[in-house]
This record gives structure tokens, C-alpha cells and sequence, in this order.
């Protein structure tokens, strides 16, 4: 029989999961059989996962998927007209009129390559984005393994490197193992706001010196979980940066339609570079991921996104376009965002509960993002960077000395002690900081602040509960 | 700028090029949708535009794609899958309650009752255990645990992830995989980007494609001198030979990966789809269990299904999963770790999968509908599958074996030696040449043997059994008659 000795070392070599997901289904389940602990369900805000915790998706969309799912919707009056004439014209764009046919393309479905092209187009004034340099995939998550497994060669000391951010998307450092690269991390300087600062990007690529060959840069703006938002000034310096040290630019931009912070703009990485002129904008490689897994959309479950690349090598281009080949993306993602990138316009009947469901998530957004943003900052030993943006807050933990030595003696990151701790006490699910690549002299935690206000509510009489009865427990 | 980078690219040079992307990934033309299914599109786009042809439409026959030639999907699953997106629909009384209470179901083991909230990385729970229940009730009552079941996106990401884990070694150590000639390009590809070898053990085509031990002996003894064996995969019923294997081929199977220690793939996706006499599925699972335990508690094994082929025709969902037998909990634990790097599968395709395993039951309301249409897809099948071989067989110079299921033929085509020197002086394998003549002079669209692999000097295509049976006479008469005018002219 295989034993683990006969496991792909790479495979092996993947970092273990933390495991409160499964820890926190675990305790649901057992809640649900009727076990002994007092609450009545988990609340896991671990994951930007708005469905999840209550936020309801958009009317529009559903509609339509419901109807591309079952055409005989299409004679349905109660369902808007609009809602049955997009349906009715994503359904042409399907081989045999299905949902159920494979896209025409390993790409995705032409027409859709197309919208996310006007989309990118008219977000950028103008700057032209070809449908040939869009490829849909079933999530971003894809995506990116898709860019890493192309850039990914050398073993040991000739292995490829990436820099990325730290703190990073705590779904990132998996996704690097499994690809066998080696992450270079640079510093977002947490009292500035989780800015971006040139100098760290220096840092990291010198650290990679007789230790890799780093190939890339990695960029989450709007950040994830930090929440910060790039201003023109960064952008242009780590344009700058990754031309003159030869890397390719490789852009998570998914919290782009959800900035909240006052006096904060979106800026695509794609149209500072075209701003830049030449040489940057014809030389830069840059890919740009993006996906349905928005605030507003919060369609995780579904598995959509795409990613657009810019002045990458024609071969090498068509090597990525064919990498899903001879499968293809999932269609009902492709139809969502399809709608995404594409929403009712002004004088469609449901344009207005359209617009009004989204600002009213907006809202929720801003709102809860500044309340809980408060809220942990009055608590002893933590403290807070306001967001701007998506869909995390990503406090930091002072914890006291003893806690420390007690999740030392357990073999366990403090921080996961602590999020063990509160979801077993309190049912509430937080993500430790260590995913995102922090460790025990910088203890963080992150959760999704999207839900429903009161829920939020509940989650931070929670924590501060939980805080409380923890910092009573061990004195300073 | 500096002169030249950190990394030594000199300044203005490419940093991702061919030469130092990852030499893994190779440019495959996948056969499937290579060169020949381009050409096709292109011709559609001059149809479209009015450019005057031989004929009015392309027949794209390439591609195991039921609903794009025009199959309907199950009533049932559309239901429940729309009352699953949109949730509202539950009040309307147009539904049956059938269909409500499937619905209900599933997004309460969603989170916050949505499709689109992330499962758990191995799949939501309760679909796993239908999955298991499927598979018992399939194998005349075989436990099957909810735990060895991996949902997945497709069955190809699950075959993919299986591969990936197995490979190891360097050199001489390489994990060796053995796959059919012909064979569907997903594994020889995978193979490629992995790194691992390939030994490839032909089908036998005098024997209507039958797997014959004695040839898996001699490519295993052959690869043992450049590799490590580690593993068997074996398509059943098989694409594109459409062959089903037999109980007894099953069981020499086994056998043979018991005495040297090879991990089972099966890759079972066409399952439902046997339409020949005398011909039945055996799912190897089941086959191994009934082999006793000298058999049953050894033999690792994989066993994978999907809700793209068989009567439901899904592709475009990618709901799929596998069956893990026998495997050493720390490697299963590996297994589950590379899973949940990708986060979940799409959700709607495990709410599809769990209404395949879950059909409409003889009490319940939608059940006369449902039994109706599956039957009516499935005859449909095995009427096409006759027919063509059928018609395949009136053709000198065409040899059709027997489609004894799946939704392909492979008949092999004799080509002229002018034919073949034609085809070489154009650069083209002749097979390719030949395909490519039939879509420039009749508008259809088949593959290449050569993209599956095939005996040296043989040829053959693959061509589906989905297009409408009406249409499907046309396009049969059509090659007959290509490819008596194409033999004429290379005589």
C-alpha cells in the first residue's frame, strides 16, 4: 500500500491547515445533533464570505441564473422583462441554447470575454482592452494557480520566487506551496494604514538573493485583509519597481467596487500603467485577476473569475489560454458576472431595486467596517487600522505574556489559540493571523465585517465578552 | 533603470517567455479542441458572413458535448437547481413539491442558505453521503463512507489532483502511469504537465477494444526499466473506443494491480451510457469487493464520476467526484490538505451532482416525467450508436468496431499511400489531413485518431453519436461518401 513516502513532495511540502473551518463545522454539526454547548449555531466570519453570514444576493442576478437554468422561465410575467431578455441572450451565447454545454472556448464563452473587455474599458476611460486577453476561470483562486503554475520552475536555490505583501489573503501561501515557489514577503506598514512602502519591496527582493529567482510580484489592491487602497503615487512605484527588476505584475484587484474610505479611489494597476506611457506601458507584463466573490456580488460558492493580461508574450499567452484545455470554466459563474460587469441600466425596470440593493450593501459595509473598526479599538490590547475598502477588518492582538507561553506549551500560534478559544466559548469563527503570514511578535486576527448590522452586533458583544473574561484570566 | 535586474533579466526584456515559463507546460494542441475545431469556428464565421461553401452548416461531431447538439436537459434537476438560485420561486405553485423539498434540502446544508456561500473543501456533507448512498445502492448494498468521497470540479479535477498526488521520484524512481492507446488526452496531458512517465498499453482493436493483461504485462515490463509503476488508469466504458470492459477483464485488472502494487484509477463517467447486447457496467469497485478480501482491503483504487455524460449531459456545470478504496489515512490526509488549496468546488454542480444521486423516486410526483425523459436519452444513444456502426460498415475502407457505449466511434479509415505522402508533404499526420479535407468539403467537424493515440500505421477518427438521429444519417452518408471520393483521388 502508498504510504505518505510515496506522496508528491511538493504536495507534501503544502503548509497543514490551520483547521478552525472544519473545527467550526465540526462544533455545528454536533450542534445540530443537539450536543451539550449552549449556542445555537457557528458564526465563521473567517473567509470573505457575505452569503454566509446572512447578506442575501442580488435579486437581479438570481433571477436571471434561474431562468438560464430553467428556460421554460422565460414565459414566467412575474419575472421582470429584463430579467428574461438577458437571460434569453445569455442563453443564445451558450452552445445549444443550455447552460449545460461546455463554453465554446477553454477560455470561457466569447460574448462574456467581450462584456468583461467593455467593462475594463469603460473603468479605465477609455484605456482599450481586448476580449482576446481575457480568459475566464472558475474563480480567482484558479486563476492565480493557473499564472503561478506557468511561472513556476527550478527546484531548491533556482526555484521561482514571488514577492507578496504581508499581510496577505490567508487562501495565498497554500496556492505558492502547491506550486513549489518561494514566497518573498514584503512589509504594509501597519500604523500607515497597511501602506505600501518601496523600500520593503527592496527589502524582500535582497532577501531573495542566493535563495531563489524571484519572478514576479504579487498586489492586492483594494488589500486583502488589510483593507488599505492604493493611491496613484504607490501604484506607479511598484510599477516602476517591477520593470526595473524584471517582474511580472500579478494584480488582485476584487475589492475594487467596494471602497468606502472617504477621499479613496479605485485605480486599476492596468490604467496607471497605460497612464505611464512608454516605456512601462508597452513593456510591464501585468495580469489582473478579478472575480465574483465581491461585497456586492459575495458569489463565492459560484466559482467565477478572470484574469487580463497585458504585454505578455504571445507564446506564452497562448500557452495560458490553453491550460484548461481540453476542459473549460463552469457557465453559471461566467453568466453572473457577466451580469456583474453589465447590470441593468437606467430605464430597466429593475434598475432601481438593482441600484438600491447595492448601495444599501455599500452601506452595510461602510458602516459596520467603522463600527467594529471603533469597537476594537476601545478594547484593552487591541487595535485597529480603519479599512477603506473590501470586505476584512485586521486588528492586531496584544495578548498577555502567559497566554503566549500557554499556547507555547501546547504547540500551538497564539493567535489560533485565541480563535480556538473564542469559537468554541462563543460559537464565533475568526481567522488567525498567521494564514496571513504574520506570527507571534505581531499577533493578528481577521474577519469578515459584511453581515447584517445586528449580527454584527451579537459577534462583537461576543468578542468583547470573550476578550474580557481572557484578559481576566491571565493578569498582566 | 538598472542595466539589468536583480534577477539577471536585462532591462526591456520579456520576463516571462517560453524559455523560462514553466517547461511543463507544454503548447499541446489538444485534439479535442485543436487546429481542426479552429478551422471549424473560422468556417462559421465566413457561413455567417456569407461566404459560399458545399454546405450551409458545420457539424461539429468533436466534442462530448450532448446539449450543444441539441439534447434537452432533465426537467427535474433544472427545477430544483432555479429554485435553488432563486429561492422566491418556492411560493410558486408551477413547481412540484418534489422539487421544493430537494430544494429545501440543499440550501439548508448551504451556507446561509445560498448557492453562494464557499462548502467545505471536500464538499458539502450531505451530498458526500448521498453520493455514498448512490454508490452502495449501485453496488448491490458495497459500503461506501461519506469520508472517501471527494466532489469535485468535474471529474477531470479530481483525476488531475490524483495524479498530482501520486507523483513522485527522480530519474529511474519517476512514477510511471499507465494509460490506454486510444486514449482521451486529459490523462497523457496531465501526464506531461506533472512530469511523470507515460507507458502506454494498447487497446485491442480486432477485439472490439478489449483490454488484454498480457499486453499490460509487456508495457509494464517494458517502463520498469526507466521508471517506477506506480499506477493504472483504465477508462470505462471508454472514450473514444466506447468499449465495455467485461467482468472478467475487470477482475484480471485487479488482479494484475494487486501483484504489482499499482494504484486504480477508473474513470467512470460513462456509466449509464451501455447500449450494446451482452454488455453491462460493472463498476470496479464492486468487482473488487466481490473478489474477497485478499483483494478488497489491498487494492488501492480511485474510482471517478461526473454530471457531464450518462444521461444528464452537465458539462458545463463541472460537478464530478471521486471514491477513494484503501487509502493510508496520512496520504488520505495529504489528499484532503491539496484540496482545499482551491478553496471548493462550484456549488451548483455539487447541488446537480446530489440530484443525479438522488433522482426522482416511483412515489414521489416527478418520477414518471423524469424515468421518461432519462429513458428517452438513453434509447436515443443506443439507436445512434447502431446506426453508425451500422453505416460505418457498408464503407470499403472503413472499420467500425461495435459502440458499445459512451457517445463516440472510433472507426479506423484506410488512407492511400498517396494520401499519406500528400498529408507529409503538407506538414500534416494523415489523419489530420483527412479530417481536415472532410470539413472543407462537407462542413463536418471530427478529431484526429491521432490525437488519442493509435497503433503505428493505423488511422483513425472520433466522431460523437450526438448530433439528431436525422442529422446523424447526413453526416454518416456524408462521410461515406467523402471518403470514397477521397480514396478515388489518392488511388
Amino acid at each position: 500500500m502508498s504510504s505518505v513516502q510515496d506522496v508528491n513532495p511538493r504536495v507534501r511540502r503544502i503548509r497543514t491547515p490551520v483547521g478552525l473551518q472544519s473545527l467550526a463545522a465540526r462544533i455545528t454539526e454536533q450542534l445540530s445533533q443537539g450536543g451539550q454547548k449552549p449556542f445555537q449555531k457557528v458564526t465563521d466570519v473567517s473567509s470573505g464570505d457575505p452569503h454566509r453570514a446572512g447578506m442575501p444576493p442580488l435579486s437581479f442576478v438570481r433571477q436571471v441564473l434561474a431562468v438560464c437554468l430553467y428556460p421554460e422561465l422565460l414565459g414566467e410575467d412575474s419575472l421582470p422583462l429584463d430579467v428574461r431578455q438577458r437571460a434569453q441572450k445569455l442563453l443564445e451565447a451558450c452552445n445549444g441554447g443550455s447552460i449545460g454545454s461546455y463554453s465554446p472556448s477553454s477560455c470561457g464563452i466569447p460574448q462574456i470575454q467581450k462584456s468583461v473587455a467593455e467593462f475594463i474599458t469603460r473603468r479605465d476611460a477609455g484605456i482599450p482592452s481586448d476580449p482576446e486577453n481575457i480568459v475566464l476561470c472558475s474563480g480567482s483562486q484558479k486563476v492565480l494557480s493557473l499564472v503561478l503554475h506557468l511561472l513556476s520552475r527550478g527546484e531548491g536555490l533556482t526555484q521561482t520566487g514571488v514577492l507578496i505583501p504581508l499581510p496577505c489573503p490567508h487562501t495565498l501561501p497554500m496556492l505558492l506551496d502547491e506550486e513549489g515557489l518561494t514566497p518573498l514577503p514584503y512589509r504594509l506598514l501597519e500604523d500607515q494604514g497597511w501602506a505600501l512602502e518601496p523600500d520593503q519591496l527592496h527589502g524582500a527582493l535582497r532577501a531573495a538573493r542566493g535563495r531563489c529567482e524571484p519572478r514576479a510580484i504579487y498586489i492586492s489592491n483594494p488589500g486583502n485583509p488589510t483593507g488599505h487602497v492604493q493611491d496613484r503615487k504607490t501604484i506607479r512605484e511598484v510599477i516602476r519597481f517591477a520593470s526595473s527588476e524584471g517582474l511580472v505584475l500579478l494584480v488582485e484587484e476584487v475589492f475594487q467596487d467596494s471602497v468606502f474610505g472617504r477621499d479613496k479611489t479605485f485605480l486599476s494597476y492596468k490604467k496607471v500603467l497605460f497612464e505611464m506611457g512608454e516605456p512601462y506601458s508597452d513593456t510591464v507584463e501585468l495580469v489582473s485577476l478579478h472575480s465574483i466573490s465581491t461585497a456586492r456580488m459575495g458569489e463565492c460558492g459560484l466559482r467565477g473569475g478572470y484574469m487580463e493580461v497585458v504585454n505578455i508574450d504571445p507564446d506564452v499567452q497562448q500557452a495560458l489560454k490553453n491550460m484548461q484545455a481540453p476542459s473549460s470554466p463552469p457557465i453559471l459563474p461566467q453568466l453572473a458576472l457577466e451580469v456583474m460587469v453589465n447590470p441593468p441600466a437606467p430605464g430597466d425596470p429593475s434598475e432601481k431595486e438593482y441600484t438600491q440593493e447595492i448601495l444599501r450593501m455599500d452601506d452595510i459595509l461602510a458602516q459596520n467596517a467603522r463600527r467594529a473598526c471603533e469597537f476594537l479599538n476601545d478594547l484593552p490590547g487591541v487595535s485597529c487600522q480603519p479599512a477603506m475598502a473590501g470586505l476584512f477588518l485586521y486588528p492586531r492582538l496584544n495578548l498577555p505574556a502567559q497566554m503566549l507561553e500557554e499556547a507555547e506549551a501546547l504547540g500551538v500560534e497564539a493567535d489560533v489559540l485565541f480563535c480556538q478559544r473564542f469559537l468554541e466559548e462563543e460559537r464565533v469563527c475568526f481567522g488567525p493571523g498567521c494564514e496571513n503570514g504574520h506570527d507571534r511578535n505581531d499577533l493578528h486576527v481577521r474577519f469578515c465585517v459584511l453581515m447584517p448590522p445586528a449580527a454584527l452586533e451579537e459577534v462583537l458583544t461576543r468578542l468583547r465578552s470573550f476578550h474580557l473574561r481572557l484578559l481576566d484570566q491571565f493578569p498582566h | 533603470m538598472s542595466r539589468e535586474a536583480t534577477n539577471g533579466v536585462p532591462c526591456g526584456a520579456r520576463v516571462l517567455t517560453l524559455d523560462t515559463m514553466n517547461p511543463n507546460v507544454r503548447r499541446v494542441e489538444y485534439a479535442v479542441r485543436g487546429p481542426i475545431v479552429q478551422r471549424a469556428v473560422q468556417i462559421e464565421k465566413e457561413l455567417r458572413e456569407g461566404v459560399k461553401k458545399p454546405f450551409t452548416e458545420v457539424i461539429k461531431a468533436n466534442i462530448g458535448d450532448a446539449h450543444a447538439m441539441g439534447q434537452r436537459p432533465i426537467t427535474f434537476f433544472r427545477q430544483v437547481l432555479a429554485l435553488c438560485s432563486y429561492p422566491e420561486l418556492l411560493e410558486d405553485n408551477k413547481f412540484p413539491e418534489d422539487a421544493k423539498k430537494r430544494a429545501r434540502r440543499i440550501l439548508d446544508a448551504c451556507g446561509g442558505h445560498s448557492l453562494g456561500a464557499y462548502s467545505a473543501s471536500q464538499g458539502i456533507e450531505c451530498i458526500r453521503q448521498d453520493v455514498a448512498r448512490y454508490i452502495e445502492r449501485r453496488d448491490g448494498g458495497i459500503s461506501s463512507n461519506p469520508d472517501n468521497i471527494y466532489l469535485s470540479t468535474g471529474a477531470s479535477d479530481a483525476i488531475v489532483t490524483i495524479l498530482k498526488m501520486l507523483v513522485c521520484g527522480e530519474g529511474r524512481d519517476r512514477t510511471g502511469v499507465m494509460i490506454s492507446i486510444p486514449q482521451y488526452p486529459l490523462y497523457s496531458a496531465a501526464l506531461a504537465d506533472l512530469g511523470a512517465v507515460q507507458i502506454s498499453y494498447y487497446l485491442e482493436e480486432e477485439s472490439c477494444w478489449s483490454l488484454n493483461v498480457t499486453e499490460l504485462r509487456r508495457a509494464l515490463n517494458e517502463a520498469k526499466q526507466h521508471c517506477k509503476p506506480r499506477v493504472l488508469c483504465i477508462i470505462n466504458p471508454g472514450n473514444p473506443t466506447g468499449q465495455v470492459q467485461s467482468r472478467q477483464c475487470i477482475e484480471d485488472v485487479i488482479r494484475f494491480a494487486k501483484e504489482e502494487h499499482l494504484f486504480l484509477m477508473a474513470d467512470e463517467v460513462y456509466q449509464d451510457n451501455v447500449y450494446a447486447d451482452g454488455c453491462k457496467f460493472h463498476s470496479f469497485k464492486k468487482v473488487l469487493f466481490e473478489m474477497g478480501p485478499e483483494f478488497s482491503s489491498k487494492v488501492e483504487m480511485a474510482s471517478f464520476h461526473s454530471t457531464s455524460k450518462c444521461y444528464m449531459g452537465e458539462c458545463g456545470f463541472r460537478g464530478g467526484y471521486m471514491e477513494v478504496i484503501n487509502m493510508d489515512p496520512q496520504v488520505k490526509a495529504q489528499l484532503t490538505k491539496l484540496v482545499s488549496v482551491r478553496l471548493c468546488p462550484p456549488v451548483p454542480g455539487q447541488a446537480l451532482l446530489d440530484l443525479v444521486v438522488n433522482p426522482p423516486q416511483p412515489d414521489e410526483p416527478s418520477y414518471s416525467t423524469f424515468m421518461k425523459e432519462r429513458k428517452a436519452v438513453l434509447a436515443d444513444l443506443a439507436e445512434k450508436a447502431r446506426l453508425t456502426e451500422e453505416i460505418f460498415n457498408t464503407v470499403p475502407g472503413i472499420t467500425c468496431n461495435p459502440v458499445q457505449g459512451a457517445m463516440y466511434t472510433f472507426p479506423r479509415i484506410a488512407l492511400p499511400q498517396k494520401a499519406i505522402d500528400k498529408a507529409k508533404e503538407q506538414g500534416l499526420v494523415p489523419d489530420m489531413f483527412y479530417c481536415m479535407r472532410l470539413l472543407e468539403e462537407e462542413g463536418i467537424c471530427l478529431v484526429p485518431g491521432s490525437g488519442f493515440g493509435q497503433k503505428e500505421g493505423t488511422f483513425h477518427f472520433r466522431m460523437t453519436i450526438l448530433p439528431p438521429t436525422e442529422k446523424l444519417k447526413v453526416v454518416l452518408q456524408k462521410i461515406r461518401d467523402f471518403h470514397l471520393k477521397f480514396t478515388q483521388e489518392f488511388s
